[in-house]
Order: structure tokens, then sequence, then C-alpha cells
């Protein structure tokens, strides 16, 4: 099939972006959407233009590397799906698509489609952990955890920091990445000690970043790939509530060790 | 070259212990003026990061992707080995040592193999610690799967994601250094040189891969964990990103390359659909549980599976192989398949696939039977393929999926480079000829939390070595050749684009170096590969400039270390005359068609070491002595 | 004590809660006041009764005036204050942006919410100050004897049926009543998301019953103009 591309093109961090327009002809539906990209590139390549910049590692939708806004939809829209695992197949011939960034302040474009969410690794560093060292540790069954609990603590682990939620979010709110990893940590017994600095910290650390707040729309939930729950953001509410109701002194962010 | 394995005296089940004990440590006050660089952040690296930081050493830690969180180990599925025991089934740290021995054909270090089973235990303890999520029964304690190559019950998961939630583990403990400023990261950053003081690795060379600026930095001591180098195939399982270049141009230096041509190819793989094919998927090897595996019996039948009725169907691993039949081992299942694509009989787009049918297993457990065991593979399937495995047999081939070969090190993990140490898939220890499943995570943490911290303090405590600056004469030296390799890159301006170079080394590799290699093949692979490399650095073309985010220049840079590794790998893989794990001669095989070691001359580790340029590598061998363990033929018949 | 004012006035979280807090105040508010408005269809003596009874209880009717003012300045100031963190948020906007699960009340919420507070100021103005110049009927609510019924209260039943009898008031009020439901209709099953008590198994019943809720309370509030409007009761 033959498509015409709508991408967003931008050098660098400070210069002015637009969308600029390519086909991409033959495209075969067995292509992933990045592998279509990969096409377009050659070709620019063979040009002697500048290969549209993106993000991708693993292709296999589990790095979280790859971001893309498809058509409006961040990942493009199939559920559950990264944009690498996205196949052609899903469009048909003629179609326009429109490609652009995630954009958020906290994620500044760099160039073209890649942008830096070195964010999210702030707001982990600011109490996304358990503060143990290594070595010292209980046996691995000395602290039985109910199967209900493990469970649900993966259900919010298994979020790859692509940051869909907040490319998604009409508020570029990160409320169900964080929420993603408070709940799992306040579920498991090894986050309990620290679930009240934990909470105080990562959301201290959410806003100074310059994300959005939650105003319950929901995109993020409809976008995520690993389909993480909206129930982690109220539970994320509920942690921060009982945080600011214990909590003695205010806890800075990146108190880590 | 001396090759120095440094493996402690006494019994192997003390020599662990007795060793820690040995060893030389540095007082916690001096620790804090111990500069240590740590490049990749993958399990090894993560967790050998946080864990030096947290013993109170000054770390610096690089990795190219944009987060730490986002090394390949990401993409482990299956699980992590560890003797534990907790199932009552007969495991030991001995049995994990002898099946992992064992099943890398007794081509691995015993001492070194010995250790990684007695740590194993405290790794489960540490990530639970960390609150990795491991599946749980429902009395609260850990649950365990079998895997490949074993009898018993040891594997810990995570759902199908377990290299995930261990690596998140490590990030995390990574994240708290980070936080409390005992670690400095440098993501988005690419390795480049090596810089060695004295004959000491002393600092790094390294490209900031958002603005292109190419800097030194100088440590006490480098350690290097960047993972393995499978995409010298051009299609494997790995991450796009994988690549040879820091363990490359650390051998450049001087670091001895051991058993490069050990390679792992997986059996179930989804099959390439075309030209445009980036990288390939694998799906968990349980799916043999009950899938069969077949092909046409007749070459060319391009019929649809449904219409080729039983009689016309080989079930060829039931066949060949009727006590272990579809569970064959990895590299027996792969080469099978790979036999029948070659004599015609592939299916699918190019004829390179086999089926993995469902349809018995079906009419055993229902589709929802089956559902409920591998609905996310089936979905995964159906997302890349566009086919339902329910209604027609799934296609799969072979791919490239795990290095076995590396750095080589010493039992302290450190390269013939004093002060450069090697951790997980980029070394070469523990998993000699071939990997079994779920080890390689446990290799990697085994070697970042447990080993490392106490080794490399011996040698910051014994090596008295002065304190580099990254304005010393041999850090410019390293600049001004980074600098001048990127800007050649930049200046041929042929008519080839990179991919197309990787792609073509990719094919040379996987035909002539891949699951089954000859003399012949080889030899024309080691023609063909330097041809191709000329023309590289005659007609390549690097699109943009340095000075900016250039992922074609970063391509380019690897596919160049690529296409000399290549070469490497080709002369290790002929001058081992035997077959052996993932090295499988079809000159070396028995009348079944099985693998045949020869370890009368072969039972050794190959290390080749850097001669120059236009010189041949000089190989050092490192004799395998086995006091523990008896070598034996490995039998799936 | 200066940390959890710190935490909730600063924070986004926090000030998430104290506009779910408000929300939930106001959201009672206006149910006692539907309840309140509809006894004008138990005719003029109910409506007046009650109107006097809150006229005259000046010791409950100033605090609880200063409360609801209060909770619906701490209510806005939120609003406000997140919706312009939540702008800047994203200072380049997408060319193409699809809502992809967000309804049309979740993106809409400040301005439903402006228009409500528009609408209060005019409301307050048209039935509690009583400023005639708004009320577009030439009449005074407050001082003309037509409007104080025969024991001499607050004939609040016959001002309803002045004010109403203008079509243009009367939508007015219908739209704004509407868009206060649309606010609702979202607000409501968020408010609890906000507090943390929304879990998945009820989730989806919430959110049913605060659409279905909020155009019962829109149904209930417009029943009062359009009855009058169309003469159901005069
Ligand atoms: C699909 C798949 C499934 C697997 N499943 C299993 C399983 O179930 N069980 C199991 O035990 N093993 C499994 N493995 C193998 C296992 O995942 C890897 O061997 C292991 O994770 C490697 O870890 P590592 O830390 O050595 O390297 P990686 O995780 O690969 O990390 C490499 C790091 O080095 C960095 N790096 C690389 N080059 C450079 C450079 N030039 N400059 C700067 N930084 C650099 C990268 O950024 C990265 O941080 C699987 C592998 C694959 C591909
Ligand atoms: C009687 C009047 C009002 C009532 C009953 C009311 C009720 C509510 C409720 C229950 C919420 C949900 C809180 C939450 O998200 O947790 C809410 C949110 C909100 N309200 Fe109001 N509100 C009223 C007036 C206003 C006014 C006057 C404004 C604007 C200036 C406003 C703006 C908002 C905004 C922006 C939100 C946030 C939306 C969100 O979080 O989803 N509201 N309101
Ligand atoms: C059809 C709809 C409505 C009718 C008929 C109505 C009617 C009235 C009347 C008659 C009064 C004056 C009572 C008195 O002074 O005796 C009043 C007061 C008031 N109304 Fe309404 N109202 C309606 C809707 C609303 C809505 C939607 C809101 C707010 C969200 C609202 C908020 C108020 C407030 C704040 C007062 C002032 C109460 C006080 O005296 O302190 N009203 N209303
Ligand atoms: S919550 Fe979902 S969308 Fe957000 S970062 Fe995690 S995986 Fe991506
Ligand atoms: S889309 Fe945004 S508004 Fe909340 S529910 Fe998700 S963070
Ligand atoms: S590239 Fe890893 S998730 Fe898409």
């Amino acid at each position: 099939m033959n498509l015409t591309l709508k991408v967003w093109r931008q050098k660098d961090k400070d210069s002015d972006g637009h969308l600029a327009t390519y086909a991409a002809p033959d495209v075969s539906p067995d292509m992933s959407f990045l592998e279509m990209l990969d096409v377009v590139n050659e070709g620019l390549m063979t040009k002697g233009e500048e290969p549209i910049a993106f993000d991708s590692d693993c292709r296999e939708g589990i790095c979280g590397t790859c971001s893309m806004m498809i058509n409006g939809v961040a990942h493009g829209g199939q559920k559950g799906t990264t944009v690498c695992q996205l196949h052609m197949r899903r469009f048909k011939d003629g179609d326009t698509i429109v490609i652009e960034p995630w954009r958020a302040r906290a994620f500044p474009v760099l160039r073209d489609l890649v942008t830096d969410r070195s964010a999210f690794d702030r707001i982990i560093q600011a109490g996304g952990f358990v503060s143990i060292n290594t070595g010292g540790t209980p046996d691995g069954n000395a602290i039985p955890v109910a199967k209900t609990d493990a469970d649900k603590a993966m259900d919010a682990a298994a979020c790859i920091g692509c940051g869909a939620c907040v490319a998604a979010c009409k508020n570029a709110s990160a409320m169900l990445f964080v929420s993603a990893k408070v709940s799992q940590l306040a579920t498991l017994p090894q986050g309990k000690p620290e679930r009240v600095r934990r909470a105080l910290s990562m959301v201290s650390q959410m806003d100074s970043e310059g994300f959005g707040a939650c105003t319950v729309t929901g995109s993020c939930e409809a976008v995520c790939p690993k389909e993480i729950s909206l129930d982690f953001i109220a539970q994320l509410n509920r942690e921060y509530g009982k945080a600011i109701l214990k909590n003695p002194v205010q806890s800075k962010a990146g108190e880590g060790a | 070259m001396k090759l120095d394995s440094k493996i402690p005296e006494g019994p192997l089940a003390q020599k662990w212990d007795r060793h820690r004990f040995d060893l030389k440590l540095v007082n916690p006050a001096n620790k804090r003026k111990f500069d240590i660089i740590v490049v990749g952040t993958g399990l090894a690296g993560a967790s050998a990061a946080a864990t030096m930081a947290e013993l109170g050493y000054n770390v610096k830690a690089f990795c190219y992707q944009d987060s730490p969180r986002r090394a390949h180990s990401i993409a482990a599925q299956g699980g992590i080995n560890a003797a534990k025991n907790y199932q009552n089934d007969g495991d030991s740290v001995y049995r994990l040592f002898y099946d992992t021995i064992k099943g890398g054909d007794f081509r691995a270090r015993e001492a070194n193999v010995y250790r990684l089973a007695q740590v194993s235990v405290n790794i489960i303890d540490q990530c639970v610690a960390q609150g990795v999520p491991f599946a749980r029964e429902y009395g609260g304690l850990l649950a365990n799967r079998s895997f490949g190559g074993a009898q018993v019950s040891r594997t810990f998961y995570a759902r199908g994601q377990t290299g995930q939630q261990l690596l998140l583990g490590a990030y995390q403990a990574l994240s708290r250094q980070i936080g409390a400023g005992k670690v400095k990261m440098f993501p988005r950053t690419e390795m480049l040189d090596l810089v060695l003081v004295n004959g000491h690795a002393k600092g790094i060379i390294v490209r900031d891969m958002v603005t292109g600026q190419v800097t030194s930095h100088a440590a006490d001591a480098v350690v290097l964990a960047t993972g393995g180098y499978g995409n010298v195939f051009y299609l494997s399982t790995n991450a796009k990103g994988c690549n040879v270049t820091a363990t490359w141009r650390a051998y450049k230096k001087g670091a001895a390359f051991a058993n490069p041509c050990y390679t792992q190819i997986h059996p179930t793989c989804i099959p390439v659909s075309g030209d445009h094919q980036s990288k390939l998927t694998l799906m968990s090897e349980s799916l043999r549980n009950d899938g069969r595996v077949w092909a046409p019996k007749a070459k060319g039948d391009k019929r649809a599976p449904g219409e080729i009725s039983e009689s016309e169907r080989d079930y060829f691993l039931e066949r060949k192989y009727p006590s272990f039949g579809n569970l064959a081992p990895r590299d027996i299942a792969s080469r099978a398949a790979k036999e029948a694509c070659d004599e015609g009989r592939g299916v699918g787009p190019g004829g390179k696939g086999v089926y993995l049918d469902f349809a018995d297993a079906i009419k055993r457990l229902t589709e929802n039977g089956v559902r409920e065991r591998y609905g996310n593979l089936f979905d995964m399937y159906e997302k890349i393929t566009g086919e339902n495995g329910y209604k027609t047999p799934m296609r799969i081939y072979p791919a490239v999926h795990y290095t076995m070969g590396g750095l080589w090190v010493d039992y302290h993990l450190m390269s013939t480079i004093p002060g450069c140490f090697v951790l997980g898939e980029a070394n070469f220890s523990d998993h000699g000829a071939n990997r079994l499943g779920a080890s390689a995570l446990m290799q990697g943490l085994a070697d970042g939390y447990f080993v490392i911290p106490y080794t490399i303090a011996n040698y910051l405590a014994t090596s008295k070595q002065a304190k580099p600056k990254a304005d010393q004469p041999e850090f410019q030296r390293a600049l001004g050749d980074v600098a001048a390799l990127t800007k050649r890159l930049l200046s041929i301006n042929g008519k080839r684009t990179v991919n197309s170079f990787h792609k073509e080394l990719g094919h040379i590799m996987w035909e002539k170096c891949g699951m089954a290699r000859d003399e012949k093949g080889l030899q024309e692979a080691l023609r063909q590969i330097p041809a191709l490399r000329e023309e590289f650095w005659k007609n390549v073309k690097v699109v943009g400039e340095n000075g900016e985010l250039n992922q074609n220049l970063e391509h380019a840079g690897r596919v160049a270390d690529f296409l000399e590794f290549a070469e490497l790998t080709c002369q290790d893989a002929l001058h081992r005359r035997e077959s052996c794990g993932g090295h499988f001669r079809t000159e070396f095989q028995t009348e079944e068609g099985e693998a045949k070691r020869d370890d009368e001359n072969f039972s050794y580790v190959a290390a080749w070491e850097f001669a120059g340029s236009d010189k041949p590598p000089i190989l050092n061998k490192e004799p395998l002595v086995y006091e523990e363990v008896h070598m034996s033929t490995r039998s799936y018949k | 004590m200066t940390n959890l004012l710190r935490n909730l006035f600063c924070s986004s979280l926090g000030k998430k809660y104290l506009m779910a807090g408000t929300g939930a105040a106001l959201f009672v508010f206006v149910i006692g006041h539907l309840a309140g408005n509809l006894q004008i269809f138990l005719g003029p003596e109910a409506i007046n009764r009650y109107g006097n009874l809150l006229q005259t209880n000046v010791e409950l009717l100033w605090p609880v005036r200063l409360i609801l003012l209060a909770i619906i300045i701490v209510h806005i100031w939120s609003a406000i204050s997140l919706t312009r963190e939540n702008r800047a948020a994203r200072p380049v906007s997408y060319t193409d942006w699809k809502p992809t699960a967000a309804s049309y009340a979740s993106r809409t919420m400040f301005m439903s919410g402006v228009i409500v507070a528009f609408f209060i100021v005019y409301h307050l103005l048209h039935y509690t100050v009583m400023v005639q110049s708004i009320n577009f009927t030439g009449k005074n609510f407050d001082a003309h004897p037509e409007f104080f019924d025969k024991e001499g209260r607050h004939d609040v039943y016959h001002m309803m049926i002045v004010g109403f009898s203008n079509p243009v008031v009367a939508l007015f009020y219908v739209i704004a009543v509407g868009l206060l439901c649309l606010h609702l209709s979202h607000g409501v099953s968020a408010m609890f998301q906000s507090l943390g008590w929304k879990k998945r198994p009820y989730g989806a019943c919430l959110d049913r019953a605060a659409v279905w809720g909020s155009v019962a309370i829109w149904l209930g509030y417009s029943s009062i103009p359009l009855a009058i409007l169309f003469k159901v009761i005069s």
C-alpha cells in the first residue's frame, strides 16, 4: 500500500519544528510501524537527507523506548500495544498519517520524534525504591506475600516507563506512571516501611518536573501499552492523603541514602 | 599474553569463601577516594554500580539508552534460576553447578560456575527485598517453574517479564544512589574507547549522543557490562542498539576476546516476514510443551497447512528424537528446523519457517485450555503476523539469541587489562559453549551484586596506581583517535547506507557462521567480510554531522566494529575443529547427526589477542581442567 | 501542621483534595438547594415558609453563607491554579490530538465551571440581592409590595413566577444548570477518584451513577423555570 506521512521534524531542542510530508510507497502490511519508518529513512538517506530520528530499542514492546503520537493517539491506538509492535496491516492504502513526538513541558523534544524523558528517572530517584543495600537481606520466603498482593504489585510493576500516559493526557500528567510505582511498592510488605516518605517525595518531584495534575479524564489508561489501571491513581491519591496526615517533617526529594 | 585465571586453591565448594577472606579490602574511609566507571546499566551494570556506590565508591555509570531502565536485560521473559530447593525436589548448589557445566557442553570454568550457583540463592533474597513482584503460590511463598536442561523446578519468575522486573529492581537501587549523589548517571552516552595509563584501564572516551560532544572520563577502574554482540548477525532477538563496540575497542586495547564463535540460536522465534525485517521476536520455549513441530514431507509444498494431510507431514523432532520429541534442547531443535528448510521444505515467506501446531493440544485441552496456558503468546503472535495461531499452525524459525563468548576474564572478572573488569553477557565466563535458559539473568546479577564488589576492592587495594586525570596525554590521544574515526565516517559520503552493510554482514554471518558451520563456508566468509569492510570504508554514506543527535552516525560506528569483529568470530569458528554447544561444525558430528566434541584437543578457552590492525590475532589457550565433574556426551535421544 | 497545609495548598495532589472536598460540599448544597426549591410545587405556603425560615435565622444564615463562600473560593482558586499548571504542562500543543477515552465533560470542566460561576453571580444578584436591572421584568423583587405575601413574608413563590416568566431568563437557567450538571456528571465520580475511593469493581457503576444523578439534578432544577414558563404553575 502507499501512504503519506506528515512527520514532525525539529533539528534540536532549541529550534522550531514543522510537519514535513513524505511518501511511503510499497508498504507491506507485515511491517511494523517502525520498520515502515526504517524504510522511509533508507530512502531519505540514499537521497542524502537526514533520516527521521525516533527512539526505539527492544522492538518487542518491553523497553519503553519507542514513543510517538500517530494520528493524535499515543502509540497509535491498538489496545495494549507499543508503536514498535503496531503493524501496518492496521492502515489502509492511501491513508495520511500524522506523526508527532510526545509533547509535554517535562519531555522536551531533542530531535524530530525523540524526547527527553529523564524526568521519569528523577521521579524514581526521589523515592521509587526500597532503601536496602546489597546483602544481609532475609530469605526470600521469610515474609509470605498474599498471592493477590503479589499479582496486584505485578500489575502495577508492568509499567515500561514509556511516557504515553503523559503524552495522551490532556494535562500532560504523569499520575499513571507515578501511581504505578507507588502502588507496587505500597502493596508489598517490603515497600511498606517507607511508604509515607515515598509518596511525598515522588509527588513533590513529579510536581517540580512540570507535569500537570490529573483531572481524571482516563486517556492515559486507554493508551497505556501495559494497560496500567486508573485504580492505581486512586491508590496513589489514598497513599498521599495518608502520608500528608502522618508526615511529621517534609521529606526532600532525593534524600536517598 | 599470559592467561592467569587466578582460580583460588582449595576444594571447589570452599574456593569462594576462602578467597573472599584472602581478598584485600579497602577501608570505608578510603572507598570515597576511588572513582569507578561502569559502562552499561543492564542487570550486570546496574547491580554493580548500585552496590559499589552503597559501599562508598564514587561511581559514574553510562548507557546508550535514554534511561538506565531500558537496558536489554528488560526483554528477558522466562525467569531466573537459583538453587533454593524451595520445591524440595532435590536441587542443590551442586546440582545447579553441574547442570550449568553440562549444559555448557563442558567448556566453562568449574570454579566460576560453582561460585555462580552458590550466590544464586542470595540473588533471590536480594530481589525480593527490593520489591520485585515474583510469582507466588496461594500460601504466600515464592513459586517456581521448570526450565530447559534441568530436572528440577528452580526457576523464579515474574509473569513473562522476569528480566524487566529484575532490571527495574536493580535500576531502582541504582536510582537511589543517583538520588544520593553517589552515582553520576550518563544516559544517551556511548563508550567509544578505553583509555590505558601505564597498562591499566583508567578511563573511557564517550560521545554524548544528543550533542555529539566527545569527552573523556578518568577513574581508578573501569567495569564493562555492555551486553552481548548478537547483532553482528543483523537479525537477532537483541535490541536494535546492542553492539560490540565497547568490548571490541577494549579488545583493541589489549583485552583478550574469548570464544566469540559460541552463539546461541533460539528455536521458537517468529519468522522473517520480508526484507524490511529489523529484528526478530522470541516466543517462549514453553510453547514446545504442547505444540508439535512439523514441516511438509514434500519439497516446495505451497499448500495451506490444513490441506496437507497427516501422512504428508514430517514431525521431524518426534521422528529424530523419540524420547525428547518436541522438547529437544534449543540447539538441536534449531538445527533440525534449519535442515528441513535447507531441504526446501520450509513454509511461509522465503521458505524460512516450520509449523508449530496446536491442533492436537486444542483437541486435548480445548481452545480455552490452550488459551489459559499461552494466551499472551498467541496474542503476540497475532499482533506480529496477523495470523490466528488457534486456527492455523504458528510458523517459527530459529534466531540468534545469546552470545556465550565475550571478553576473557579471570576469577576476579578482570580482563587481561588490569583494572578493566567485565560483567554479564559481555564476558565469556560461566556458560561455556551453550547457556541454559534462565541462567543469564542469574549470572548478570551474581557478577554485579555479589562478585565485583569484593574483587574490585582487591584490585584497588593492591594495584597502587596513580590517580588518573582526564587531561593526561593518554586521554588526549584517545580523544583524538575517536574524533578522527568519526570524521572519517562522515567524510566518506559514498553510495550505500549503513544499514545495507549491516544487513549484508548479517547475511554472511547467518549463512556461514550461524547454526551450522563448515570449513568451506567459514573460509568463504573470511574472504567476504574483509571485502565488505573495505567497501564500507570506501562507499558508506553517513548523513548529518557529529554535533547533533545523529542515529545514522551511531549505527555506522557500531557496524564498523561489527565488520571487524565478525572476522574474529569466523576465525574462532574455523579454528575450533569440533562441535560443542552453540558451535556446530557439520564436519564433526556423530552418525546420528549430533555434535561431536573433541575433548582431547579443544578442551580450552580460546582467548584471542589483538596484534595490530593488519596482523592476524594471536590465539591464547586457557586449558579447562575438570576436577569435580566427569566430561560426558550430551544425549537427548 | 504547616506541612499539612503546605502539602494541601502547594502540591498538585493536595489541591485535588481541596477541589474534591469543596466539590463534595458544593454538591451537597446543590442537592439541598434543589430539595428546597422543589417545594415550589407544593404551593406558595410551603416555599415561602421555607424561604422565611432561612431568611430569619440570621445566626445560621450568615455563617452558612460565609462557609459556602469560602468553599467556592477554594474550589475556584484550586481550579484556576491547577488549570494554569495543566496548560503550562504542555506548552506546544499537538497538531492532531484525539481524546481517546476522555469524555466531553471531563475535558471541559474548567469551562463548565467558569460558566457556572458566572451563573451563580447572576443568580445571587437575581434572587438574593435582587438587583432590579438584571431581572428583565421591570419589577423590584425586594421593594415592590407585590412580593410580600399576606403574612408579610417575602413571597419567594411569586418572585420565581415573575422571574421566570421571561423566557430568556428561564432558558438561561436551564442552560446554566445543564452546564452545572455536565460539570457534575464528571465531577462526582472524579471526586471519588481524587479522594482515593474509587476502585475497579464499582468504579463503572459510580461513573454511571454520576451521569444519571446529574441528569436527574438537571431535570429537577429545570422543571422549575420550565413549569413556570409553560404555566404549569402560576
Ligand atoms: C528476548 C530475550 C529473552 C531472554 N530471556 C532470558 C531468560 O528468560 N532468562 C535468562 O536468564 N536470560 C534471558 N535472556 C538473556 C539475558 O537477558 C541477557 O543475557 C542479560 O540480560 C544480559 O545482561 P547484561 O547486563 O549483561 O547486558 P544488557 O542488559 O544487554 O545491558 C547492556 C548495557 O550496556 C550498555 N551499552 C552497550 N554498549 C554500550 C556502549 N558502547 N556504550 C555505553 N553503553 C553501552 C547498554 O546501554 C546497556 O545498559 C534473554 C535475552 C533475550 C534477548
Ligand atoms: C455549585 C457549583 C459547583 C459544584 C457543585 C462543583 C463540583 C465539583 C466536583 C464534585 C468536582 C470534582 C472534584 C474532583 O475532580 O475530584 C469539581 C471539579 C472541578 N470544578 Fe467544580 N463545582 C462547582 C463549581 C465550579 C466552578 C464555579 C468552577 C470554576 C471556576 C469549577 C471548576 C472545577 C474544575 C476545573 C474542576 C476539576 C475537574 C476535575 O478535577 O476533574 N467548579 N467540581
Ligand atoms: C432553577 C434553578 C434555581 C432556582 C429556581 C433557584 C432559586 C433560588 C432562590 C429563590 C433563591 C433565593 C432564596 C431566598 O433568598 O429566599 C436562591 C438562592 C441561592 N441559590 Fe438558587 N436557584 C436555582 C439554582 C441554583 C444553582 C444551580 C445554584 C448553585 C450552584 C444556586 C445557588 C444559590 C445560592 C448560593 C443562593 C443564595 C443562598 C443564600 O441566600 O445564601 N441556585 N436560589
Ligand atoms: S503507565 Fe503505561 S503509558 Fe505510562 S509510562 Fe507506564 S507503561 Fe507507559
Ligand atoms: S489522562 Fe490525565 S487526567 Fe488523569 S486519568 Fe490520566 S492522568
Ligand atoms: S522499542 Fe522497546 S518498547 Fe518499543
